[in-house]
Order: C-alpha cells, then structure tokens, then sequence
C-alpha cells in the first residue's frame, strides 16, 4: 500500500509540476486544424500552417490532415462526440447543410467581429460566398480551397476538322464529335459515370443553365426540398450523353478500367474532357510533349442564357465548445487565409482559384495569369461570374448530398448499361434521393437550416 | 481417484473470470448494444440528439428494393467465393501432401496471400484485371468488350470473387493440409497395398477423414465473405457498377459513415448479424451430421 501510495503521490507531484511549468514559459497557444487534402496538396497546407506559425509568436496552429473529405467529416464528427474536436476543420461543399444543422459550429463572421477583425464580406466572389453562406447571407464558415468545372479541349485534334475555338454549345460539341470520330480519333470525350462526376455533369450543367436540383431552391428555403432531376434540362443532356456514347463518340475513363479520364486527355487518347480546374495543374506536368490543349467554360445547349457555375472544394469551419484562446487564434488563423498574398501563394501551389475579388486583383497584377502554366485558370472566374448568382445557382442545400451523388452514380451506371432508360434511371434517381432527404429531415425534427 | 483442486469459496472463481468478462462486455456486448439502441432511434450524427423510432428503421430498409439486391449479391459472393477458395484449396493442400516435385515450396509460398492486407491486394487485382491496362485487356484485345467490370455487374463481381478467393485459399490450404499430414499415413499405405488409386483413396479415406476440418473452414469462410469482403470492395468496385457489388457489410459502411445515417447502419449490422447467426445454426443443424470426429 505504501508504495502504492508513494507511488501516486510522485506522480501527482510530476503532473503539479508540469502544469506549473507551463505558463512559466509563454508559449504560444495551440490549436488544432484537420484538413481533408492528401498528397501534394497536403504539403502545400503544411506550408500554408508554418508560414502562419512564423508570421507570429502567439499561436501555433496544429494542422494534420485526414486523408480525404469524407474521412476529415467522419473523424471530426466522432471527436466532436468524444469532446475532443479540432478548432478548426475543413469540410467540403456538400457537407455544409449537414453542418450548418450540427449546432457544433461558432459561426465565422461572428468569431471574426469577435476578434476585432473587419472582413469584407462583399470582396468575396458571389458565386462562392453564396454556396456555403445561410439563405440570408451570414458566413457561418470560410470559403478554402475553391474550383469550378471546365471543359479541357484537345487543340491539335480539333484543327485537324477545322476548328480553331472550343465549342460554345452542345450542339457543337456534338458535330465536332462526329467530326473528330470521322478523322480517326477512336475517343473523341471522355467521361466517367461515378458519384464524383455528379459534380460536373449534374450539378454544374443544372446551374449553368438555371436549372433547378430539388424545390426549394435547391434546399436553400427548407428541408422539405425534393429532387426534381427527372424534369428539367438535365434530362435532354443525359438523353445526348447516352446517345453519343451509343455512336461510340464519348468513351468512359475511369482508374478501376486502367485510365481515368484526365490521364487520357493528357496522353492525347481522348480529346475533351469536362473537369474541375484543379486538374489544370496535372494535365500541364503529364501532358504528352509537344500536345496543344486549353481550357474552356463549359458548353450550354443553343439559346441558352448562361448562368454562373458552382463552386467545389471546401471551407473552413471553426468548431464550438473551445476557449477564447483558442478562438483568438483561429479568426488570426483565417485572416491570414483571407490575406491577397495567401491566396497568391495557395493557387501558385494548387490548381485552386482565389476566392476573393482583391486576391484575383492582387494575383492579376503579378502577372500570373500571363505565365506559361497558368495561363487559362482565368476561365474558371469567368465562368464562376458569368452572371450575378440566381435563387438556383447559389449552391446546393440538401442533406446526405454524398448518398446523393452515389445514388446518381449508380443510376448512370444501369442507364449506360442499358439497363434501363434514361427517363426510368432518373426516375428512380429521384425517387431514391428523395428517401434520402425525407430521412435527413426526419433526423431533424422541427429545425430548420439558418 | 482423480485429484481435483476446487476454490473454497465461488468468489475467488468469479473473480478470476472478471478480467474476461469485463474485456467481453467492453468489445462485445457493450457496443453490439448500442448497435441495437441506435437501431431503434434515429440518431443525429453530431449528437444533438435522438427520436426513439421503434422498429421504423428495419421496417424502412426492409421494403427497400436496394437492400434486398444487397442480401442476394452477399449471397452469391459467399456461394461462389467460399466455394472457390475451399476447393482449390483443398486440391492444392491433397498435391502438396503427397510430395510432389518442390512440395516443400509450395508448402510456404500458398500461405502467403493470407498474409496481404485486403486493400493492397485489392490494389494489385484491380491492375490485374483492369479491361484498358492490365492482364484482361490482352483477352480484349482478342474478343472486344468480353471483360468490362465498369458496367458489367457480373464481371464486377467476378472480380471481387476472385480477389477474395485467392486471398483465402491460402488460409483454408493450412487447415487442409494440417488435416491431411494428421491422417496416420498407415492407413493411406494399406489401401495403396491394396491396390486402390490416388482418386479413390483420397474419397475413401483422406476426404471423410478430414470432414471436421471441411466444416470448420466451411463456416469460417462463409462468415468470414460476409464481414471480411468490405476492403476488397472498397478498393475495386465501390459497390459497383449500378449497385452489383453492393455487399451487405459495403452498404453498411456507406450509409453509416459515408451518408451519416446510423441508425439505418446500425439496424443493417443487427441483419447482418443475425443473418451469420442463422447461417452458421444451419450449417451446425445439418451438415455437422455427415461430419464424422474422430
């Protein structure tokens, strides 16, 4: 027992003498960020957290990444319940209903006034404010690492039928398909039919053409949302896709057949691809030598008044139930994200875009549009700003959007299986996607998305 | 008269099992409980809170079309993988035991897949069998669109079955081939003297010599292809293409914790279980009969 006791009694006097030693010494206070970037983009964030870290003495941010979104979402998720949640997290763009319900955030703006930080909520760009803020224009988080679709087109490949301009409409894109099938490309487009593609298929082509999703503006005006896929415009492209894919002018890429489809653009195998402008990047360093290729907005079907395009990527959240210390060292944190050289620096490393109009000025203005390997990533803004955000093109507000975008990937997969029809598959698309709403509403009994 | 060494008193017992037990209710039954009351709640995943739902849960996934596609492809990928991996196996374990040529090889490099995790092997299988890059694009080369797990269900499943079998061969081939060097190698000579061949004294004697061991692997692996399949899955198809290899355990983890939904996760993993439990009360009822113990 005595030595038991001497025991717990050395131990107790350690751990005094520990947390006495602590504020001996004014350390700077640590916080925690999970992010969900791996690879390449992870050591551009680790960079991002120690050039924080050395632009002053009194925080310290922590940044660890989980691997992917969906593992970022699930191990905070589960921390949160453990009462062990980073201060800040990085979740992606269909995570923010289920976010904003979780009531374990503290809003960004207010965490900003908090602090005694102005920001400028207006410099953002609309097009990405508007995704992630409320439906009354709060910014309960902070817009990160940020991209939209384009359409990649093969230049040597499209002057041999003549074509000096990517097409503007799918139409076109139809035409010059045959045509390049006639001059003996065998893969004219390629895509791929997984949840991922929702994203530049469904959810893109749907905003540039100011289609809705679900009622309810998409989600923003309520819960009560339903998918509404199987009656707008979407139905038409999915009908063309399948027809050309039929005539053997589209083939589907993807890395469980052995090449996914940005890999077969920058081969040359396949000559027009629709992907985010983060694949900007890549296909510059793995392109074929010598091949001519740019970027374009995505096309519209004829007559179409184009609308602005979605963002992708993620924003910043910062997590409740922290101390003040640790809340003064997340707004510094996000401030410094905010700053126009931060944004220099994080799409110099990345393919992502600036999110805000004084970074997009501030880069502009070095010139880093008119460089060889960036030059083109300008669309993606234009496209972004084609218009002024619509009711439906500010975002997508629905919950379990991820079972969504899986639900989508499997019916394209049975419709280009011909298993069933284009007008069965996203029947039953929305069908499935509306269970998966009526259940995210029911898990929310009488509240309502801010 | 046989010495028995009892405790005086029944606490001392207890005691001793209490360190077990205590690992047994944490890891088992403690979460397997949560499973069940989460199963009967719809529970918000930040934990803002619960509504108790009763049996709405079960009754939501079972009139869904999709879960019960899930049921039979689970079905069939145990079939055909247990199936494979059991009689390759055993045939591979039956050469190695009669010490053919570099036998002794054979012996050491069969156990090895055993040994590699499910998503690496996973890896090398989808490169393998990749229709564009790998093995199978030189059959294609031959018969255009004959191999296409991208939208072809059944060659999708083809591809996991295969991945998964091959990984447990190598298992199932140390349990044979135990069993048949356990056989007394008398009774294999006597009926060679006799004058019986290799095929039929395999059937005669070797085979229902080895029955207990057959059931044993039998019910491993048809429990193991339920819960085991989820990396192979995960890293080949993810459940597809159009839900073909969307395994019960697959749909699990993707509802739960992809969708965020657990308590229809949770009500599926109660299924599940309760569905090993039949199957394995089945194989136990009716094929342990024909199993002779020696």
């Amino acid at each position: 027992m005595t030595i038991i006791k001497r025991g717990f009694a050395a131990l107790a006097a350690g751990a005094l003498s520990t947390a006495l030693a602590v504020p001996a010494i004014a350390e700077p206070v640590k916080f925690d960020f999970w992010f969900g970037l791996s690879g390449d983009l992870a050591r551009v964030v680790d960079t991002l957290c120690k050039n924080f870290n050395a632009s002053q003495k009194d925080y310290e941010v922590v940044c660890t990444s989980q691997g992917n979104y969906d593992a970022t979402l699930q191990n905070t998720i589960a921390a949160f319940r453990a009462g062990k949640q980073p201060t800040v997290v990085q979740v992606y763009d269909v995570g923010t209903a289920t976010m904003m319900l979780s009531g374990a955030y503290k809003p960004a703006d207010k965490l900003m006034e908090e602090n005694g930080y102005k920001i400028d909520y207006s410099d953002y760009f609309p097009g990405i404010a508007r995704y992630y803020a409320t439906s009354k224009g709060e910014m309960l988080s902070f817009p990160f690492n940020s991209s939209t679709a384009l359409m990649y087109w093969n230049k040597d490949a499209f002057a041999k039928i003549g074509k000096t301009e990517a097409p503007k409409t799918w139409e076109d894109v139809g035409a010059d398909l045959k045509a390049l099938k006639d001059a003996g490309y065998d893969c004219p487009m390629a895509i791929n039919i997984s949840a991922n593609e929702s994203w530049q298929l469904m959810e893109q082509f749907s905003a540039l053409h100011n289609q809705p999703i679900a009622t309810k503006n998409n989600g923003y005006d309520g819960l009560d949302a339903r998918l509404e896929v199987n009656k707008t415009k979407f139905v038409q492209y999915v009908t063309d896709l399948k027809k050309w894919y039929d005539a053997g002018l589209i083939k589907i890429k993807s890395k469980d057949l052995g090449q996914d489809m940005v890999q077969a653009f920058a081969t040359g195998t396949c000559q027009l691809i629709l992907t985010s402008v983060g694949d900007h990047g890549t296909v510059g360093r793995t392109q074929k030598e010598g091949m001519n290729w740019d970027v374009a907005e995505l096309p519209v079907y004829a007559g179409t008044e184009r609308k602005n395009s979605l963002v992708g990527g993620a924003s910043l959240w910062v997590l409740s139930g922290k101390s003040d210390a640790e809340y003064k060292g997340a707004a510094a944190f996000l401030n410094f994200i905010h700053d126009p050289k931060t944004a220099l620096f994080w799409s110099t490393n990345t393919g992502y875009i600036p999110v805000t109009k004084s970074g997009f000025d501030f880069m502009k203005s070095n010139g880093f549009y008119d460089k060889a390997p960036y030059k083109g990533r300008e669309v993606a803004i234009a496209s972004l700003t084609a218009s002024e955000p619509t009711e439906i093109t500010r975002g997508i507000r629905l919950g379990n959007f991820t079972q969504i975008r899986a639900e989508f990937g499997t019916q394209m997969q049975a419709i280009f299986a011909n298993k069933v029809s284009v007008q069965e598959g996203l029947d039953t698309l929305v069908k499935n996607g509306n269970a998966i709403l009526e259940r995210f509403q029911q898990t929310y009994p009488g509240k309502t998305l801010p | 008269m046989e010495k028995r060494v009892t405790f005086g008193r029944w606490t001392i017992g207890i005691l001793f099992a209490v360190p077990q037990l205590i690992l047994i209710f944490t890891f088992f039954y403690w979460p397997a409980g949560q499973a069940v009351y989460w199963s009967l709640t719809l529970q918000q995943p930040w934990g803002g809170g619960n509504i108790w739902v009763g049996l709405d849960n079960f009754r939501s996934i079972l009139a869904n079309a999709d879960y019960w596609n899930s049921i039979t492809a689970s079905m069939i990928f145990a079939g055909i993988s247990t199936g494979l991996a059991m009689v390759i196996a055993l045939v591979l374990a039956a050469l190695t035991d009669r010490q053919l040529a570099g036998s002794w090889l054979y012996r050491v490099v069969l156990i090895w897949p055993y040994g590699i995790a499910a998503p690496a092997l996973a890896l090398a299988f989808r490169f393998i069998l990749a229709p564009e890059a790998g093995f199978m694009a030189v059959v294609n080369k031959v018969w255009p669109g004959f191999w296409d797990p991208g939208l072809d269900g059944a060659d999708a499943m083809a591809s996991v079955i295969i991945a998964f079998s091959w990984k447990y061969v190598g298992y199932n081939f140390i349990f044979f081939l135990a069993a048949l060097q356990a056989i007394p190698r008398s009774l294999i000579e006597a009926a060679a003297m006799d004058g019986s061949g290799v095929i039929r004294r395999f059937w005669d004697i070797q085979f229902p010599l080895i029955t207990p061991t057959i059931f044993f692997l039998l019910v491993i692996n048809i429990t193991e292809s339920f819960q085991d399949s989820f990396g192979i899955v995960d890293i080949m198809t993810a459940g597809g293409p159009a839900n073909a290899t969307n395994l019960m355990v697959y749909k699990i983890y993707s509802d739960g914790f992809k969708g965020l939904d657990y308590s229809g996760a949770a009500a599926q993993s109660i299924i599940l279980m309760l569905l090993i439990v039949a199957l394995t009360i089945v194989q136990f009822r009716f094929i342990e009969r024909r199993v002779h113990y020696r």
